[in-house]
């Protein structure tokens, strides 16, 4: 019987130190010291509202925004309510079938040759916000017919936004696609 | 002395075999091999496949036949076998208690009315003597009961107790007053009060143990069982969890057959720890055997584990370490004299002295200067040791040669007017200070110089010592003898400490002192006053010629009396857990091989991928399948002879060891089945 | 993509060099805090310690025999789980609820009350969408603390256990419990939380935000009608609708003070249900190696406290050795099943390791790192989807689940069983070398053997039934996501997962099914509460024995050779178990994918 009081009575205890005082105070802390991380590291247009996170993918489909990678959240990709993958296995024909589609896609737009797997495979969480640089530098030709710009702008464009390794040899170079295209709209590479 | 032991026979000895032969297959009741888990589930298993085989055989349908029977033969083969090597380990003993049991006939005894010798006596069978009751035993008569002497002194040959035919003196008195029930005595008469009531005596528990019939599982066995048992029921879970798993890769691919029922059975015989279940009792039963042979009885299996753990030795100085009596090494002669003079003076008066001691300063001077014993001189005249004087010698020609204690011999020289040269003292000192007794040499009112006697040790003890070190064993010595001496002692013998002036009293403190500290300790004795120290000790040795309270105190008899014999106890302990250890390895280390065997057998029809896991590139799955139950039947017998024997005992450090044994074991227990199960499987399909 | 090898091995390196060093550190602080020593933090915590004493009335000189801790931990436990099966079925009519989602079914709730209090953190829910803020902080991060320091409590009692001689007890639960959560874990999240909240990690109670989306877009849903059913065309063709998305909702809320306790209790419940996939949780590759560090140092460190505690640093550090050993194999292996990719699409024409379900910012030596570090320890966060690795990529997670995860292990219930493995290891070899066998001085007998084998091999029986029960239960097999083989790894990987108290899960499994919600809840029992208790029993046992001095002729414990046999116990037990399951799983998997379909 003491036991179950003492049990309650440190759940209690514990709960209101772990519970309310650790992430008030965590949240207090960020909010004066990192308030754009805390708040979900946001990029604001133009007019001051937000149009998207720096950290979260957005859907691009149309030929004349970079793609980013396949999405399989639940219901339509990028989906940042229901983050996640698809969970296939290897040998999943339905995962062959996938990739092959999005192959085809690739090809229809005039790209040959092997094609990077982070541009028809689906990230863990559905919303990768990041490409290689290879799989950026290889959709230059198609931005650049697309929005007839000459494709060593569009070329600089991407190299400007590679984001290095961490510390030197932490993480894998990357190209952030919704900054990308948000700089493709915004005309910076314009003459 | 030579000795009529019972040439160890070899272990497939054709009478043993036999015996153990018809004795495996009464052990297959189950309610008999319900002390072994392991091999009743082998057991149960071999009844399944045997319904299974004859279903198949009136139906037609299922595995062929011919699989289903001989899979089970195989299974049968393999209780059968472990229930043999039991038998067979058993089997010495049990023959040994035959024989003693012919001994333990029914004998006359003559019962005193009063306890002295010459009282009236009538005559008893020996069933009705009891604890107290006083017997007289005559030449060429059996002694009835086991007892103490309590009156005269006898020869005694114990043969029928310890295989030793060479008479023994057994008197009233002192360390050499039991005897046994069933020896006989040769010469003389004695007064034997009884101790032990009829089915008590020595022999009855003798019997009783090399029968096996009292043998109870150590705690080191049963906590070896557990990981077996607990390893039995994980691998019925595997195979239980593995019929599940076929059908459902058999609706997924639409393929194949699901496992059946004999595969399964085959597959969790193989895979349970039958090597080591099969052998285990055996082990530890010809452990007992191998100490028997030796002479040596342990009165309970743990004791002999118990030796395998000791950390610490008492030895006892006289007899173990050194041999019993002392020896002449060197003459020191004082200024004025040559040695060759002292070895003369010496050499005469020990003429007369008939002791070891005596007889080695004769020889030494033999040996040093040719110094022959002359025939004793007709006017010599002997001067005999004796408690007052504390100095013997001769008388001849008018001239006296004594030997004795250093101031002994001082005393007579200055009564007749002689001196004593100071420089005496530092000799004196100084042997024995290097572990030697000093013996002053004089002739008339001269000091001459000393003699150096010397204690011996016995051949190879430092060796064997070095190797205890190496083993962690750390021995100590105990003696009567001054600190000085025994120091020196201690350190020729290169023994770890020893315990000088020790008093009963003093061994079982140390005894206590160590045990507290957290060690082992082993002991041999055969006073009785050494029995509260022997009570005390993890391991205790009693020297069957020791008292009746010694021999009960102990959990181990030595029959042969040879104290050095503790150092084969301890080696015999540490072969009965390393055979249950390196056993208990080669055996789960072989259930790789049979993985690799039977699972590409048993799923290649649904994956044909699973193929390339076929290592072995076994023929067919039926013989694939065969081939594993078969080597796992076939390794118990093939490994009973290691059983018996028992892993051999290296002494040196534990890592090396672990090292070597894990190479051995280990890595040999993963591989060999290897070779093993592809040549079974080549010979089957070449008698196919 | 293609792997920089030359930086993921600096990666791994750094990772390895960077948990050694804190082994020492953090392990000597440990010993102070549960020897009740002064800390540096005592000043601080102190004051808060001695009110939680005086106002239960818990004194802390109080010792407890084995079975009164054992019965403080159960009660503990069994209290907090049904505060916390209330809170989870309650949720709708709790505060701090901005998303308004409703109460968990019943099935739900207890398989997740039994999963935070048993360290699990399985979760057959979605964090974004099921849980309020309410539900994450006070029962899902709260236990994420309470249920790692019962971990360490166990083994710090086991531990004194060991190293006490002829004693009685084993220390007092509630202190324990206690001073494991104010002065280890919470010092440490708190500064893990603020330094992850500095790379992206969100922390606030704000609604969801929505954001426009840059380029506009539509999908396909089925058609419902009124009853919310699907409506089918002629063909029995579901109907399918065109919506048009405009915007992005971006979810909130208390992430970082909650992702910092998830991987530093080796919990692994994310907030998200991509868990640390999610840039939310883990935003860049130096966020993943601080997670990496924190998930590894717990464990880690506590052979050192063991090894300060029973007086032998030495002992400590062998069994580190061992653990570092199984890590490197297991990362080694991984790495290069990744590496080699997937011929299948390969032969697609896409190049580089294969990218379903990773993430580009951590590239393949992150990606490998975490799926390697998370099952290692009883972690079972992700930010790979182990689902989607290659076979024999997928497999090696897997199998450091099913030896038992005592490769560092969780939060001291990985260096108890690693312990238990010890006892059995000893055993045998301290027969090999003629003794009857001791650790640390202490006589292995019938108790210990006994319990040894129950910490060691409960999981492993728990997988076994409920795996072969699963495939022979229609409702379960149709809960697979892959057909083939792949389906038999997702089922033995959520047993394994849930048996084993790790969490992770190859996750297109639905898990949310009333089989799996029992049957799961049944495997994170037995497998949590069985070795516990056998730890303390054994423990009891152990403390009560004679201490044996070495010698020569003891069985070098701390030595290469023994650590190597210790490593090789660990893995001939788990591939004795389960080597006919892996063969009809990944193994077979990974043949049929060189052979190609």
């Amino acid at each position: 019987m003491r036991e179950i009081r003492n049990s309650v009575f440190f759940f209690l205890a514990l709960a209101l130190v772990t519970g309310v005082a650790y992430p008030a105070a965590v949240t207090v802390l960020s909010q004066l010291i990192f308030p754009e991380q805390a708040n979900g590291s946001l990029i604001y247009g133009g007019a001051g509202a937000p149009v998207g996170s720096s950290l979260i993918g957005q859907p691009f489909s149309n030929a004349r925004y970079f793609w980013p990678r396949p999405s399989a959240t639940a219901d339509f990709p990028y989906n940042a309510l229901a983050s996640g993958g698809s969970n296939l296995g290897p040998t999943n024909k339905e995962l062959l079938g996938q990739v092959a589609a999005r192959r085809e896609t690739l090809r229809g737009y005039g790209i040959q040759g092997i094609v990077p797997a982070d541009l028809v495979m689906a990230s863990a969480s559905g919303l990768d916000p990041h490409i290689s640089p290879e799989a950026a530098l290889l959709q230059v030709p198609r931005i650049s017919g697309e929005r007839k710009l000459s494709e060593k702008k569009v070329r600089s464009l991407v190299l400007k936004h590679i984001e290095d390794s961490q510390l030197g040899f932490l993480g894998a170079p990357r190209v952030n696609v919704l900054k990308l295209n948000l700089a493709l709209d915004s005309g910076e590479n314009r003459d | 002395m030579a000795k009529r032991r019972t040439k160890s026979k070899g272990i497939f000895d054709p009478k043993l075999v036999k015996a153990a032969l018809i004795d495996s297959f009464t052990k297959l009741d189950p309610r008999a091999l319900w002390r072994n888990p392991v091999m009743l589930a082998v057991e149960i298993g071999s009844v399944v496949t045997t319904v299974n085989f004859v279903i198949n055989l009136i139906t037609g349908k299922g595995e062929p036949a011919w699989f289903t029977g001989i899979v089970s033969a195989w299974l049968w083969l393999t209780v059968l076998f472990a229930t043999f090597a039991e038998s067979l380990a058993e089997g010495r003993g049990k023959a040994r208690a035959e024989s003693m049991k012919k001994t333990r006939k029914e004998i006359m005894a003559k019962k005193l009315k009063k306890p002295e010798p010459g009282a009236e006596y009538e005559l008893v069978p020996s069933t009705q003597l009891r604890k107290g009751d006083v017997i007289l035993v005559e030449a060429k008569e059996l002694i009835a009961g086991d007892g103490e002497v309590i009156a005269g002194a006898a020869l005694v040959n114990e043969a029928a107790v310890t295989g030793e035919s060479a008479p023994v003196v057994r008197e009233s008195g002192g360390d050499r007053s039991a005897v046994t029930a069933g020896t006989l005595v040769i010469a003389n008469s004695v007064v034997v009060r009884i101790t032990a009531n009829p089915g008590e005596t020595f022999l009855d528990r003798m019997i009783s143990l090399v029968e096996g019939a009292k043998r109870r599982k150590t705690p080191n066995e049963m906590a070896l069982e557990v990981l077996l048992l607990a390893l039995t029921v994980v691998f019925f879970l595997v195979v239980v969890n593995l019929s599940p798993l076929s059908l459902y890769s058999v609706k997924a691919m639409g393929k194949g057959q699901p496992v059946t029922l004999v595969v399964l059975v085959a597959l969790f015989v193989c895979l349970i720890p039958t090597t080591i279940a099969a052998l285990l009792p055996a082990i530890g039963i010809a452990g007992m055997d191998r100490l028997f042979q030796k002479n040596v009885i342990a009165l309970s299996g743990r004791a002999i584990e118990a030796a395998g753990d000791v950390n610490v030795l008492l030895l006892d100085k006289t007899g173990t370490i050194t041999l019993g009596n002392r020896q002449a090494v060197a003459f020191l002669p004082l200024a004025g004299c040559s040695e060759k003079e002292l070895a003369e003076a010496a050499l005469m008066a020990s003429l007369t002295d008939e002791t070891p001691e005596g007889r080695s300063i004769v020889v030494l001077a033999k040996q040093r200067y040719d110094l022959r014993m002359r025939e004793l001189p007709l006017n010599a005249e002997s001067i005999p040791f004796s408690a007052e004087t504390r100095i013997s010698g001769v008388n001849i020609d008018g001239h006296a040669f004594l030997k004795g204690a250093g101031d002994s011999i001082a005393g007579v020289v200055r009564s007749l007017g002689g001196t004593v040269p100071p420089e005496l003292e530092g000799h004196v000192t100084d042997i024995a200070k290097s572990g030697g007794t000093p013996l002053v040499v004089s002739r008339d009112a001269e000091v001459l110089g000393v003699i150096n006697l010397k204690d011996v040790l016995k051949g190879g003890i430092k060796e064997r010592f070095l190797q205890l070190r190496s083993m962690g064993i750390k021995t100590v010595m105990i003696t009567g003898d001054n600190p000085l001496t025994a120091a020196a002692i201690a350190t020729e013998a290169q023994v770890d400490d020893f315990l000088a002036q020790a008093k009963p009293e003093d061994k079982l403190r140390l005894i206590r002192e160590n045990q507290d500290r957290g060690y082992m300790v082993a002991m041999t004795g055969d006073g009785t006053n050494d029995a509260p120290a022997l009570a005390q000790a993890d391991v205790a040795v009693a020297m069957n010629t020791g008292t009746q309270p010694a021999r009960e105190a102990a959990n181990i008899i030595d029959l042969d009396s040879n104290p050095t014999k503790l150092l084969d106890i301890v080696e015999i302990g540490k072969q009965i857990l390393m055979t249950r250890g390196t056993l208990t390895t080669f055996s789960i280390a072989n259930d790789v091989a049979k993985y690799f065997a039977i699972i590409p057998a048993a799923f290649a029809p649904i994956y044909p991928q699973l193929g390339i896991l076929n290592v072995m590139r076994l023929a067919n799955p039926f013989s694939a399948i065969l081939s594993a139950v078969i080597f796992n039947a076939i390794i118990i017998p093939l490994l009973i002879p290691l059983a018996l024997k028992g892993t051999r005992y290296r002494p040196m450090p534990a890592e090396r060891l672990l090292v070597y044994n894990l190479l051995i074991y280990g890595v040999g227990g993963l591989l060999t089945p290897f070779v093993g199960i592809k040549l079974i499987d080549l010979l089957i399909n070449l008698l196919v | 993509m293609h792997a920089n090898i030359i930086f993921d091995i600096s990666q791994i390196l750094a990772l390895l060099i960077g948990v050694t060093l804190l082994v020492r550190p953090l392990g000597g602080y440990m010993k102070r805090v549960y020897q009740g020593e002064g800390v540096f933090l005592g000043p601080v915590l102190g004051p808060l310690e001695g009110a939680l004493y005086r106002m239960s009335g818990v004194r802390k000189d109080e010792e407890m025999d084995w079975k009164h801790y054992a019965g403080a931990m159960l009660t503990f436990n069994l209290v907090t789980m049904a505060l916390m099966f209330a809170i989870l079925m309650l949720q709708g009519s709790l505060p701090l609820n901005p998303q308004k989602f409703p109460g968990f079914s019943w099935d739900l709730a207890l398989n997740t009350a039994v999963s935070f209090t048993t360290n699990t953190n399985w979760q057959n829910y979605s964090g974004e969408s099921a849980a309020s803020y309410f539900t994450q902080v006070m029962a899902l991060m709260v236990h994420q603390f309470l249920s790692a320091a019962t971990g360490m409590a166990i083994v710090i009692a086991f531990v004194r256990g060991l190293a006490r001689r002829t004693a009685e007890t084993l220390g007092n639960f509630w202190v324990d419990m206690t001073r494991g959560v104010l002065y280890i874990l919470l010092p440490i999240a708190f500064v893990a939380a603020l330094v992850l909240v500095s790379q992206g990690v969100i922390q606030n109670f704000s609604p969801y935000k929505s954001v426009p989306l840059i380029q506009p877009t539509s999908y396909e849903r089925p058609k419902l009608d009124a009853n919310s059913n699907p409506i089918k065309n002629a063909d029995g063709k579901p109907v399918t609708e065109t919506v048009a998305l405009q915007e992005q909702t971006l979810p909130m809320g208390p992430v970082a003070s909650l992702e910092a306790i998830k991987e530093l209790g080796t919990n692994g419940g994310g907030f998200f249900n991509a868990n640390s996939a999610h840039p939310y949780e883990n935003p860049t590759p130096l966020s993943n190696f601080l997670e990496l560090l924190l998930i590894l140092m717990i464990p880690a460190a506590l052979t050192n406290t063991f090894g300060r505690m029973a007086g032998e640093t030495r002992q400590g550090w062998a069994v580190y050795t061992a653990m570092l050993l199984l890590f490197v194999i297991a990362v080694g292996a991984l790495y290069w099943a990744e590496y080699s990719g997937n011929p299948l699409v390969q032969k697609l024409g896409v190049g580089g390791y294969s990218m379903e379900g990773k993430e580009v910012r951590f590239g393949l030596g992150g990606s490998a790192l975490f799926s390697a570090s998370t099952t290692a320890t009883s972690c079972g966060a992700v930010n790979t989807m182990h689902d989607s690795l290659t076979p024999l990529g997928g497999m090696v997670p897997m199998v450091l689940i099913l030896l038992g995860e005592v490769v560092f292990g969780g939060v001291g219930s990985g260096l108890y069983t690693m312990l238990a493995f010890v006892i059995i290891a000893v055993f045998a070899a301290g027969l090999m070398i003629g003794r009857t066998p001791e650790y640390l001085g202490k006589k292995i007998e019938v108790t210990e053997m006994w319990m040894s084998v129950i910490t060691v091999l409960t999981a492993g029986a728990v997988i076994l039934a409920l795996v072969a029960i699963a495939l022979i239960t229609p409702a379960a097999v149709r809960s697979m996501a892959n057909p083939g083989p792949h389906g038999l790894s997702e089922v033995l990987y959520a047993f394994a997962s849930q048996a084993n108290n790790n969490g992770s899960a190859f996750a297109g499994l639905n898990g949310n099914t009333l089989f799996y919600n029992l049957t799961g809840s049944l495997a994170m029992l037995l497998g949590r509460f069985a070795p516990a208790v056998s730890v303390l029993a054994m423990a009891g046992s152990l403390a009560g024995k004679k201490y044996v001095p070495p010698s020569v002729g003891t069985l070098p414990t701390d030595q290469l050779p023994f650590i190597f046999w210790l490593v090789a116990v660990v893995l001939i037990v788990g591939a004795l178990t389960f080597f006919p399951a892996l063969a009809l799983g990944p193994i077979v998997e990974h043949m049929i994918m060189q052979g190609g379909v």
